[in-house]
């Protein structure tokens, strides 16, 4: 730049009139009258416009809109002018009114079994195509198994209708030779199992890519080292390969525990209709009938909130808890 | 991995097993496939032979994809789903890119709380009620925009974005400023031409989640003329309402069974993700170890 020789003037005048106009000190050196600052990145600030409208309009004014959940809501009112009604709209959570407590129930059982059934599977997979000698072979088996991850929930209820509901695949092969078909996708018993076997089939292939990448991280001189010291694949497995994914393991793990409260909305409630409120109501969908369905704005938004809170609750927590096992956590605080 | 590991080769048991494990875990997710498109394919006996769902189509008749073509509901919900899913990525893209760049100037005017403002929206999301209600006070309900506005900004894609433009040399954007150049030409001119891979996949994103959106539709169209595909799907194929031949457009003089015709529904819906899905499986997986390294 040509202007080197006079920059610590231009820059330091801007600074001596802040001295001596402001009523309070500059805290640094080279800070710049917020007005001045905000003429200079005029440009900046008209290119955040667009998208900034959208964070504060359907992301903080929705989440300020939770004020609803003290009021007694009236529709036909303005937003916001409705009478509070303090905590009168959570007594369904404090005073535990059946319906709720069934959703809650519903849904830690649900959290329970995915992570015991679904969490695994995408380590078991991906420790399978890692083993694998041809490089061919695991990328066609990975474009196989990544796809259902891009379909819809519709779509895939759609399609395992066509397998094992009630006039699909399965069934229609059992009457053809003379059996009687199986319910497995109107049946309340069922319901856990058909939500679980659906999330795997979804999403195991997707879960896979970052155990891969951990997988490909892992030190090949400590396999030879093993193998030298005579570690059969086995001891390999246990002493080598799972010690090298476990904080990969131990962070998503904590990540899914502090997501607890969310089980899939939208694969529950297109298939809720055919199994009842009692085997299929969870929290997201007890807000949906209540709130949107029903009409009750006021305890469903209440509901909705404390869920909200205790699920950030949850993940602050969850984070907390990687850091004093020593991995690092998804925020650094 | 290593050069070692692959030389002292598995049992051959091992092997066998291994290899029936993997084409059983792939037959899983093809099969269903194949029943759907021989389905959408078959002929109203073969259809009743097989009780509903044919795996193997002994001959192939495209009724069922003339008459959902026929402008009927399918054909109103495809243009729709096509239309929210152009105008969508469109809007998406623009905003966040221009704010992604926004936020990648460090030091600038409020970059700080606004970066953090979008960072928090990772964090919790407000609700459903109250989502609705906005959504109903902008006097949005019933408008295609109520399937655009409400999602149109993910704060992860906005991240990745901004990880991506920071990542781009300084020099090449200073040498512009001395030039003289704004930052919308610099934006313009330098970072968006460098970014072409990252905006394409994030580009994808947005379209797949607009295509795939089923239920903002639900919250907030009641007309049903303007239900995007995911929804007629969930009406005609989930839920199994009839579709007779005023539903699918008053040309058809054949009505396909029913069978099919709900397949067909099912393979126009498929079709646009299998086309992007070479692209998404490529990208998707690095745009995943990103978001992941450096989010």
């Amino acid at each position: 730049m040509s202007h080197t020789a006079t920059d610590p003037v231009a820059v330091r005048a801007p600074e001596a009139r802040a001295v001596t106009g402001a009523t309070r000190p500059p805290s640094r050196r080279h800070k710049q009258r917020w007005y001045r600052r905000l003429h200079r990145d005029r440009a900046l600030i008209l290119m955040a416009v667009p998208g900034m409208a959208l964070v504060l309009g359907f992301h903080y004014l929705p989440l300020i809109g939770n004020v609803i959940a003290f009021q007694d809501y009236v529709p036909f009112l303005p937003f916001g002018s409705s009478p509070w009604v303090g905590l009168e709209n959570f007594e369904v959570i404090l005073n535990g009114d059946p319906a709720f407590l069934r959703a809650l129930r519903n849904t830690l059982v649900l959290t329970l079994v995915q992570v015991v059934f679904v969490f695994p599977a995408p380590i078991a997979l991906a420790l399978l195509l890692n083993s694998l000698l041809s490089e061919r072979i695991k990328r066609v088996v990975q474009s196989i198994l990544y796809l259902p991850h891009f379909l819809s929930w519709v779509i895939v209820v759609a399609v395992f209708q066509q397998i094992v509901g009630g006039s699909g695949l399965i069934n229609n092969t059992l009457r053809a030779n003379g059996l009687d078909p199986i319910s497995l996708m109107g049946n309340s018993d069922l319901f856990v199992t058909l939500l679980t076997t659906q999330v795997i089939w979804k999403d195991t292939g997707w879960a896979t890519i970052l155990f891969l990448a951990a997988l490909s991280q892992i030190d090949s001189s400590l396999y030879e080292a093993a193998s030298v010291d005579g570690a059969s694949r086995i001891r390999q497995l246990w002493h080598v390969t799972l010690p090298g994914i476990r904080g990969l393991i131990i962070l998503l793990l904590i990540l899914r525990l502090g997501d607890s409260l969310t089980v899939g909305f939208e694969q529950i409630i297109l298939q809720q209709h055919s199994v009842g409120l009692a085997a299929s109501e969870v929290l997201d969908t007890y807000v949906y009938n209540n709130g949107i369905v029903g009409g009750q704005w006021g305890v469903s938004a209440a509901v909705g909130l404390v869920k909200g809170v205790v699920g950030v609750i949850l993940v602050l927590g969850a984070n907390k808890v990687a850091h004093i096992f020593g991995e690092a956590g998804v925020y650094k605080s | 991995m290593s050069a070692s590991r692959r030389l002292d080769a598995p049992p051959m048991p091992a092997r066998a097993v291994k290899g029936i494990a993997l084409t059983v875990i792939c037959a899983l997710v093809i099969i269903p496939f194949v029943g759907i498109v021989s389905t959408s394919l078959a002929t109203r006996e073969q259809v009743n032979a097989a009780g509903g769902f044919v795996l193997f189509p002994s001959s192939v008749t495209w009724d069922a994809y003339r008459s959902i073509f026929a402008g009927g509901v399918v054909s109103q919900a495809m243009l729709v789903s096509i239309g929210i899913t152009v105008v969508g990525t469109a809007v998406s893209l623009v905003a966040s890119t221009l704010l992604a760049y926004a936020l990648s100037r460090q030091g600038s005017f409020g970059q700080k709380p606004m970066l953090m403002l979008v960072l928090l929206t990772l964090l919790f999301s407000p609700g459903m009620i109250p989502n609705y209600l906005v959504v109903k006070e902008f006097g949005l309900l019933d408008s295609y925009w109520a399937l655009i506005l409400p999602t149109a900004l993910s704060g992860f894609n906005v991240i990745v974005l901004r990880s991506f433009f920071m990542g781009i040399p300084a020099e090449l954007t200073d040498s512009a400023r001395i030039d003289g150049a704004g930052h919308l030409r610099i934006f313009t001119n330098i970072v968006l031409p460098l970014s072409k891979a990252v905006l394409a996949v994030i580009g994808l994103f947005y379209a797949v989640g607009y295509w795939n959106a089923f239920f903002n539709a639900l919250l907030y169209m009641n007309d049903s003329g303007k239900w995007p595909l995911q929804l007629v799907l969930r009406t005609y194929v989930v839920n199994n309402a009839e579709l007779g031949a005023s539903d699918l457009g008053a040309t058809v003089d054949v009505v396909p069974p029913q069978a099919s015709v709900q397949m067909a529904i099912l393979v126009v819906t498929i079709v646009p993700i299998l086309i992007v899905y070479p692209f998404l499986q490529r990208h998707f997986a690095k745009g995943v170890l990103t978001g992941a390294v450096k989010g």
